[in-house]
């Protein structure tokens, strides 16, 4: 695969990065290279230049901040999988990272890179939104805190302004645990999804206090399960609670059909795994 | 004959773990694959591909493209016509066109040929070639195809190129009396039916190492040397050699390290003719890889069929008659083994049962890749139909499908030499001790049970046997007389094989085959073979391949036939040496000839040990003449062509586990059991591995892979994103074991197991499947056996 010519900046900082984005027409930013370079290979995309993040320090360092956690812009999937701050406080963005692509791309693929890409069969996306992580985009003009349900606009498309470059997400410290389940396109947990859901909730005295569910490959966009979780909080959790959420997985969505799904299956796996998302969430919660 | 388990491990040089010789280099990244061969001065070739299915071509504009810097010559069709189509063994259909010409009948189809200093710039010129293109309406169904509605070729009467029909060698009333008396046995009284259209998806074959291919023609020499990552070296020298005007000895080809093949890398490509035709043009060596998406769309796909089986047999399990109808895609044009594909697909149309059976598959061409040989190679596909019906049949009569297969299997007093009831004298089998071991090594009684209390809990468990039998190592040579011959490729031979065994001065030996690997592992077997016989150390033996420059003539691996067509002749070739050696090391000794015993690296006097030579001291006085008896010729060097008198018919009988999510569809392959019977093994551990990759990829097929094409020919799948193919850690730890049923037809007593993996499970997994929704009603699920499908066969059957 033979992508078009581009010129190639390694900036030392980020401030070099940012001004260069600033500056030069047509630029795209590149980490881990796991999704713009099949891109650019098929040549679908052709950026003018790349400008390689890879090189900046401190950018590849999970962070705790008081009443957040912060995961920087070259936090692999594999770390994002594994950090004992992610597992603890974003569970459904961990669990989400574990099952992105293969151990290589795990290990050289970064959590803010898939976000940025924003491709609704991509896990992690559905994690942070639950999760309710907060994207700090970064440009000359400083920084902007964009919510992860507002951040994936539509196929393929941040809320990212061509200046700038996703350098944190942030995690709050909200209590309640939170889950992830999908279905693979090979079955499973396996390659890209076919459709899953994240999960996140806060109990209270046996009810849940508050909540938010997270969608993958369900819509163009990886996006907020609004109905299910309007109908989640308030509920006590019980199994009748949950099909009831669940019942109201793609309010508002409009379900995407692709090779791997009719309208009426997809709309089917978000049911499925809006429910089962919750149920782990909050058996999470209980324990 | 006996039928025994045998053991995995042995220690005798024949049917001994030896470690695969080839295996620290591969490992390490020092093999040497095609594009690892760098040739000073090369340039690279690009294509500009069709994005049509069916268009006409109004004009190309290469002014653009010729203008870039670096672009050494853009070629279209006007610049190679002349030197006619590409060349195919069995020219049924149309033959491709180096490059389109006037029209395109497949998306990806090359219409111009870019070179230029690095394949980025050729990319960029290929790009930069304008055609314009005037979209006609393509035809993909195999039905809307049979129709005739839209033609693929203005050339041919008909998109139906050919139709394959059994029992193979009646006459056709014959043939139509078999069809009749099953059609009668229908209307019996006490008789069962069973009937279902299923579809054979078409398959991208996907080798770790692409396609590439590099020329080097040296006007001062005349001589062409190509590199190619080619199954075929031999033929693919011979159709450069015939295409471009060259002598055979002229062209030399050399298929290095081969990074899988699969089928798809035997096949003559229009690329390796014309980069070759290039590097004459051009004064340079030119190069070409193919990408992943070229691979997907201009390397030859497999399987691709529709077809409905039938069944009618007695309440208890006799089948009376077995009818399987329907088509095969070939895609849009012809290549090497295109339409034959089907064919083999006859030779086991009836698989390893006695029941009356007709068997009629219609060839159509499609605007669609072409398709060819893919592991198992038509095989797999009637194996899947067989096996498939088979299991509805059971299911319909409320019989155990083992019971039924075991009911109706060939007996074993028809063998050797059982005719099937399509048509085909079969060399060695024993089917019911083979399945007998599989019921008894994976516990079947035992599943059942688990499988009982799975749905008393709600949970669907399903378990999947399927049996098949094989045919591999294609021969005997007259086959050519049918028209499957090499000669169109100016090879020789037919199905032949050979085999070049040298003891060296130091005592070693040196094989020189005339096929090569592509991940087989011959470089381990061969030198298994000539240690057995000679009993040099195995690895003081080494095997040469792949090589037109130094090899004898052979034809190719592929269709499971290495070990038992060349590796017969290497084992002659052997025996060949083995006996002059007897004579030199006999006159060493003062002994007699009768009384040389071959073993621990030399010859001794049979009851005397201590009387021994080594091979460096029979190779001594080989090499010295003059120290020979009168009379008596120098060299310790034989080569052989091996002739084999029929095919070796492999078989086997495979179980797998699966449970199955009835809430989303999808399917968990929890345990793979089989047991097969490829005759005596040469080296279990590369048994275990051709079976497992095998299976892997009937599994993916089962599974996931599937070559989709929508209506207007764009093919949905071109990418390894969207053409999901199994990994290690989709699929559980395989457990394999065998019986072992020798051949007659060769030396060794060795049969094919390349594809036997293949060609039982696919239907396995399937049977599996709709085993575990049987509760849910389901009947029948198409491959690939992907969630949604399952899901929404369960939503029909449910109503």
């Amino acid at each position: 695969m033979y992508p078009r010519p581009f010129e190639y900046v390694a900036p030392k900082t980020l401030d070099e990065a940012l001004a260069a984005l600033d500056q030069t027409e047509g630029a795209k930013v590149i980490s881990g290279g796991m999704s713009l370079l099949g891109l650019m290979k098929l040549r679908l995309l052709s950026p003018g230049t790349l400008i390689d993040i890879g090189r900046i320090p401190e950018l590849d360092q999970i962070e705790d901040r008081d009443d957040h956690i912060a995961i920087g812009a070259l936090v692999t999937h594999g770390m994002t999988a594994s950090h004992a701050l992610t597992t603890e406080h974003a569970t459904a963005l961990a669990q989400a990272a574990s099952w992105t692509g293969d151990v290589q791309v795990r290990n050289r693929g970064t959590t803010c890179g898939s976000l940025a890409h924003a491709d609704t069969a991509a896990d992690q996306p559905a994690g942070a939104i639950a999760c309710g992580a907060v994207m700090v985009a970064r440009s000359v003009g400083g920084d902007r805190e964009i919510a992860a349900a507002d951040f994936f606009v539509d196929a393929l498309t941040s809320a990212l302004e061509p200046n700038e470059i996703l350098v944190e997400l942030r995690i709050p410290k909200e209590g309640g645990r939170s889950a992830y389940d999908k279905l693979g396109r090979r079955g499973g947990h396996s390659d890209y999804a076919v459709a899953g859901a994240a999960a996140w909730v806060r109990s209270d005295n046996g009810t849940v206090a508050d909540a938010r569910i997270g969608l993958t490959g369900v819509g163009t966009a990886p996006s907020l399960a609004a109905g299910a979780t309007e109908a989640i909080i308030g509920s006590d959790g019980s199994a009748e609670a949950i099909a009831a959420a669940a019942e109201r997985a793609v309010e508002g969505v409009t379900v995407l059909e692709d090779l791997y799904g009719s309208e009426e299956y997809k709309t089917h796996l978000a049911k499925v795994y809006v429910a089962r998302a919750l149920e782990q969430a909050l058996a999470l919660a209980r324990s | 004959m006996t039928s025994t388990i045998s053991p995995t491990t042995t220690t005798s040089a024949l049917g001994g773990v030896v470690h695969r010789k080839e295996d620290p280099a591969l490992i390490q990244g020092h093999g040497k694959y095609t594009d690892d061969i760098k040739f000073t001065g090369e340039v690279a070739a690009a294509f500009t591909r069709s994005p049509f299915a069916h268009a006409t071509i109004n004009s190309i504009d290469t002014d653009a493209a010729r203008a870039m810097p670096g672009v050494h010559a853009v070629y279209t069709i006007e610049d190679v016509r002349h030197l006619g189509t590409l060349l195919a063994q069995v020219p049924v259909g149309a033959l491709r066109p180096l490059l389109a010409d006037g029209v395109v009948k497949h998306v990806g189809e090359a219409v111009a040929m870019v070179v230029a200093d690095n394949r980025y710039l050729a990319q960029d010129a290929a790009d930069a070639v304008s055609v314009d293109y005037d979209p006609l309406e393509a035809v993909i169904d195999l039905k809307d195809a049979l129709s005739d509605r839209v033609k693929v070729h203005d050339s041919l009467d008909s998109n139906l190129l050919i139709s394959w029909v059994g029992p193979f060698g009646a006459e056709p009333e014959d043939q139509q009396k078999v069809k009749a008396d099953i059609d009668a046995a229908k209307e019996g009284d006490d008789v069962v039916t069973v009937s279902q259209e299923m579809l054979n998806q078409r398959l991208i074959p996907v080798a770790i190492e692409p396609r590439a291919v590099v020329a080097d023609y040296n006007p001062g020499y005349g001589s062409m040397t190509v590199f190619s990552s080619s199954q075929i070296p031999h033929a693919l020298a011979g159709a450069i050699g015939k295409t471009l005007g060259l002598l055979s000895n002229q062209v030399r080809v050399v298929a290095p390290e081969v990074g899988g093949g699969f089928g798809a890398k035997l096949n003559v490509y229009s690329d390796e003719i014309l980069v070759s035709w290039a590097s004459m043009q051009l004064g340079h060596p030119v190069r070409w890889t193919e990408t992943r998406r070229e691979a997907a769309h201009s390397t030859v796909q497999g399987r691709g069929w529709v077809a409905t089986a039938t069944i009618v047999g007695t309440k208890d399990g006799e089948i009376l008659g077995y009818q399987l109808e329907g088509i095969a895609d070939m895609g849009a044009y012809t290549q090497n083994f295109t339409v034959a594909i089907p064919f083999l697909g006859l030779f086991v149309g009836s698989g390893q049962y006695k029941m009356p059976t007709w068997w009629k598959i219609d060839c159509v061409t499609t605007h669609t890749n072409t398709t060819d040989a893919y592991r198992g190679a038509g095989r797999p596909e009637a194996a899947y139909y067989l096996e498939r019906i088979i299991d509805m049949y059971a299911r319909e009569i409320g019989m155990d499908p083992a019971e039924v297969r075991k009911k109706n299997y060939i007996p074993n007093d028809q063998f050797p030499g059982a005719v099937s009831p399509v048509g085909f004298a079969m060399d060695t089998g024993d089917y019911g001790t083979n399945l007998d071991a599989l019921i008894a090594t994976s516990d079947y009684a035992g599943l059942r049970a688990e499988q009982k209390k799975a749905r008393e809990e709600g949970r669907y468990l399903g378990i999947g046997l399927s049996s098949y039998v094989e045919v591999c190592g294609f021969a005997p040579a007259g086959l050519a007389e049918l028209g499957f011959s090499w000669s169109t490729y100016g090879l020789p031979a037919a199905f032949s094989g050979s085999g070049l065994v040298r003891v060296n001065p130091d005592g070693t030996a040196t094989v020189q085959i005339g096929t090569g690997p592509s991940g087989q592992g011959h470089e381990t077997t061969w030198a298994q073979i000539v240690s057995d016989r000679l009993a040099i150390p195995v690895e003081h033996v080494k095997v040469r391949h792949g090589d037109t420059g130094d090899s004898p003539m052979g034809i190719g691996t592929f269709g499971s036939r290495s070990a038992a067509v060349d590796g017969s002749a290497t084992y002659e070739a052997s025996q060949r040496v083995r006996a002059k050696a007897a004579k030199m090391a006999a006159h060493l000794l003062e002994a007699s000839e009768e009384d040389v015993v071959f073993a621990n690296g030399g010859a001794h006097v049979a009851g005397s040990p201590d009387s021994s030579v080594t091979w460096a001291q029979i190779a001594e006085i080989a090499y010295m003449p003059h120290k020979l008896p009168e009379g008596m010729e120098g060299g310790l060097e034989a080569s052989v062509v091996f002739n084999p008198s029929n095919a070796t018919w492999p078989f086997g009988a495979h179980l797998a586990v699966v449970e199955v999510d009835a809430e989303t569809g999808n399917v968990d392959l929890l345990r793979y059991i089989t047991v097969d019977d490829c005759g005596n093994v040469i080296n279990p551990m590369i048994v275990d591995g051709q079976v497992h990759g095998g299976i892997a990829q009937g599994v993916g097929q089962a599974l996931f892979e599937e070559a989709l094409y929508d209506e207007t020919g764009n093919l949905l799948t071109g990418t390894l994103i969207d053409y999901p193919l199994p990994t290690a850690a989709d699929l559980p730890t395989f457990e394999l074991s065998r019986t072992v049923t020798p051949t007659d037809i060769n030396p060794m007593g060795v049969k094919g197991i390349g594809e036997a993996g293949t060609i039982g499970s696919a239907q396995t997994v399937v049977n599996a499947v709709v085993d575990a929704l049987a509760p849910l009603g389901v009947k029948h699920v198409d491959m690939p056996l992907r969630p949604r499908r399952v899901w929404q066969a369960i939503q029909e059957a449910k109503g």
